[in-house]
């Protein structure tokens, strides 16, 4: 029994994380209909951010919070202003290789930089595990996740709850309304992608004291986000939530039942069965 | 206007046939010296391999320059500058990025034997991607050394251009079971097995290998988890692993999963009794770097390791050559690299001639001796598949950080310790 909970727990702790990792993308996809291919190139380098400031400034991963978030909020505002503004109206396929051209630029960017060397934070705070009953509780799994319910909450309170985040919601639903209602949907835009990136630096923040990261990590995470974006719902911010751990609790309980080989077998055998059920995903209208 | 005589013709004239006969001397000369052999070289320089293909550029590239130019090393090659047999000519490598990809390779090495028209190629790391971009070569008759890939399956194909250097997975996992019967002789209790893999040529061959050993020395494999690298999680893999209580895990693990594994073993507050890896990420710097002591306990098969240096020298002289011009030591992988390219290079020699054909045939004839080589090898010599009849290995533990020599227990720098000791009271 302890073998199942013991999987459950890890599922629930990794789905978290994955839905924080998709968390960004989807609120980018939802609102400016763009598919960021080179998503996970930004949890790339949020995680060298956060490995250079443990390993140069000795800042743990704990207090890099403040440091990371908001550069990476800047950073994806940025890459709206220069990047996306530009090719917002353009046919899908121009957006999809401007995304791919990205994902390649930062990646090797990053190879150029920092090499081809693999980085790792090693003794920071968040190490370590605690029991709980017979079980195990990961320290920096359970921080990750609570940090990825935090920011859920978060973000769900501003969209909701202020004005900002209404207008938001509304350039999501019909950009060309929203413009005629007064918003500046151009702003949307930036923000969207600014939040995006934002919530993407948080959840680099937040894995780097368990994983390791280097120029092509992204790989190991692209899947999961997009699987998780589109099993959630595509474009809903609680959609990645739920689509993530619904990943997470089925690659690790049904991985550890029967055989973690065909894990990913299962994530897109729920994945199809899921879609062919609900074509928007668990949560998507 | 002077006239010149006949005497003073003869003599100008004579003078003159000197000077131009020195001068074509002289440009036969400059044009040995400039005379390059060209070598196709296909490894991951990008791609999550990248840092092992960083290390084994490097140990080419010394390897290259041994061979170019003149010391007074005791390794094939090392006297001369160049290759003595084809007037000093200088090898001249060409890289291509594989990416870690098995396509990629296939079309890198057509490209260079194509379009660089190199006399060889030497590559690829990985097993998978050795596998494909041999097959170019194959194609096209062009000889394709090895030096790294331990996939048995590589030599089973009897291709007439492959060769390889270095131990398969069979020479490998041998040693693992021949430990682990010396260690039963001894009085360890060992007779159940779990596997821990990638799932490419490489993992799977090997995780093969493990499994019909298994049955031919009398142990139980009880786990058999198989994964594709790089893995966001391994947590699935490792509970049903612990939950079967092994006595040994064996591991074929590239280096983002072979830091994960020991972050996400020290989580879990468990380590197997023994932790019996086929190197790979195991033995990449970065790997200690990363992980500090943690990392300590895990016993590897190694074809090369610094501790050897006290009963090979040549081992501790290439080694300091490698430190004072990159900063770190050579690792298991890259000196298996580095003598592949002496290898190459001693068998283009000995053609005397950049023809495949004359290539491959001094690659059938080679004869290096182990005095010769940094590795613990009795030399190097092929079989008509192209396997090292002499590639041998040794088992080595990771203890305070270095890579000691633990099996044969007569080769040993230190004693095993096995089983390894609890997080708790390490």
């Amino acid at each position: 029994m302890d073998f199942v909970l013991q999987a459950a727990l890890n599922g629930v702790l990794l789905g978290l994380v994955y839905g924080l990792v998709a968390l960004g993308l989807s609120l980018i996809w939802g609102v400016t209909d763009i598919v960021n291919l080179a998503h996970a190139e930004y949890l790339m380098l949020g995680m060298y951010a956060t490995y250079w400031l443990w390993a140069l400034a000795h800042i743990d991963p704990l207090y890099a919070i403040p440091l990371v978030v908001p550069a990476f909020f800047l950073f994806g505002y940025v890459t709206y202003r220069v990047l996306i503004r530009r090719i917002l109206s353009a046919p899908m396929v121009s957006q999809i290789f401007a995304t791919f051209g990205l994902l390649f630029f930062l990646r090797y960017s990053a190879f150029a930089a920092f090499g081809p060397n693999v980085r790792g934070i090693w003794g920071s705070r968040l190490e370590g595990s605690v029991p709980l009953g017979g079980l195990v509780l990961s320290l920096p799994k359970g921080a990750a996740a609570l940090a990825a319910l935090c920011t859920f909450a978060g973000l769900w309170l501003f969209l909701n709850r202020t004005r900002t985040g209404k207008a938001l919601q509304a350039t999501a639903q019909d950009h060309r309304v929203a413009q005629t209602l007064g918003i500046d949907t151009e702003q949307m835009f930036a923000l969207s992608w600014g939040i995006g990136i934002g919530a993407v630096g948080v959840a680099a923040v937040f894995l780097s004291p368990f994983y390791q990261t280097s120029p092509a990590i992204g790989d190991a995470f692209l899947l999961l986000a997009f699987s998780s974006v589109v099993l959630g719902g595509f474009g809903t911010v609680s959609g990645a939530l739920v689509g993530g751990l619904c990943i997470g609790l089925v690659e690790n309980v049904l991985g550890a039942l029967i055989a973690p080989t065909f894990k990913l077998l299962f994530v897109f055998v729920v994945f199809i069965a899921v879609l062919l059920v609900r074509p928007a995903g668990l949560v998507g209208k | 206007m002077r006239m010149m005589n006949r005497r003073q013709f003869l003599k100008s004239a004579g003078a003159g046939l000197l000077a131009a006969g020195s001068l074509d001397r002289l440009a036969r000369l400059a044009s040995a010296q400039q005379e390059t052999i060209p070598i196709g070289v296909v490894y991951p320089l990008t791609g999550s391999l990248a840092r092992i293909g960083a290390s084994i550029k490097n140990a080419i590239e010394l390897a290259t320059d041994i061979v170019n130019t003149p010391s007074d090393l005791d390794l094939p090659l090392a006297r001369d500058a160049g290759l003595p047999r084809l007037r000093g000519a200088r090898l001249r490598l060409v890289w291509a990025d594989s990416k870690g990809d098995p396509a990629t390779g296939r079309a890198e090495a057509e490209r260079l034997i194509e379009g660089e028209r190199v006399a060889a190629v030497i590559g690829s790391y990985q097993s998978a991607v050795t596998a494909t971009a041999s097959l170019a070569a194959e194609a096209k008759g062009i000889p394709f050394l090895n030096p790294e890939s331990s996939s048995p399956r590589l030599t089973d194909r009897n291709f007439a251009w492959f060769f390889r250097t270095g131990p398969h997975d069979i020479t490998f996992t041998k040693l693992f079971y021949d430990m682990m019967d010396d260690l039963k002789q001894r009085g360890r209790a060992i007779s159940r097995v779990a596997i821990l893999s990638e799932d490419t040529e490489f993992g799977a061959t090997a995780t093969g290998v493990e499994e019909g050993f298994a049955q031919r020395y009398g142990y139980n494999v009880v786990a058999r988890e198989l994964y594709t690298s790089p893995p966001a999680s391994l947590d699935a893999e490792l509970l049903r692993i612990r939950r079967v209580n092994p006595d040994v895990v064996f591991g074929q693990n590239y280096l983002v999963d072979a830091v994960l594994i020991i972050r996400s073993l020290k989580e879990m507050r468990w380590f197997p009794p023994a932790f019996v890896v086929h190197d790979a990420g195991w033995v990449v710097p970065d790997y200690l770097q990363t992980v500090g002591n943690d990392g300590n306990y895990i016993i590897t098969r190694v074809s090369w390791a610094l501790g050897m240096s006290g009963r090979k020298p040549l081992v501790a002289r290439v080694n300091s050559l490698y430190r004072q011009r990159y900063g770190t030591d050579m690792d298991e992988t890259n000196a298996r690299s580095f003598t592949g390219l002496l290898a190459l290079a001693t068998a283009i020699n000995q053609a005397g001639s950049t023809r495949a054909e004359a290539i491959r045939g001094a690659l059938h004839d080679l004869r290096i001796p182990g005095r010769q080589l940094i590795m613990p090898w009795a030399g190097i010599e092929f079989d008509a598949h192209g396997q090292n009849k002499h590639a041998a290995g040794l088992m080595a533990q990771i203890l305070n950080k270095e890579y000691k020599v633990v099996w044969p227990f007569d080769l040993a720098e230190t004693d095993l310790v096995w089983p390894a000791p609890a997080w708790e009271r390490r």
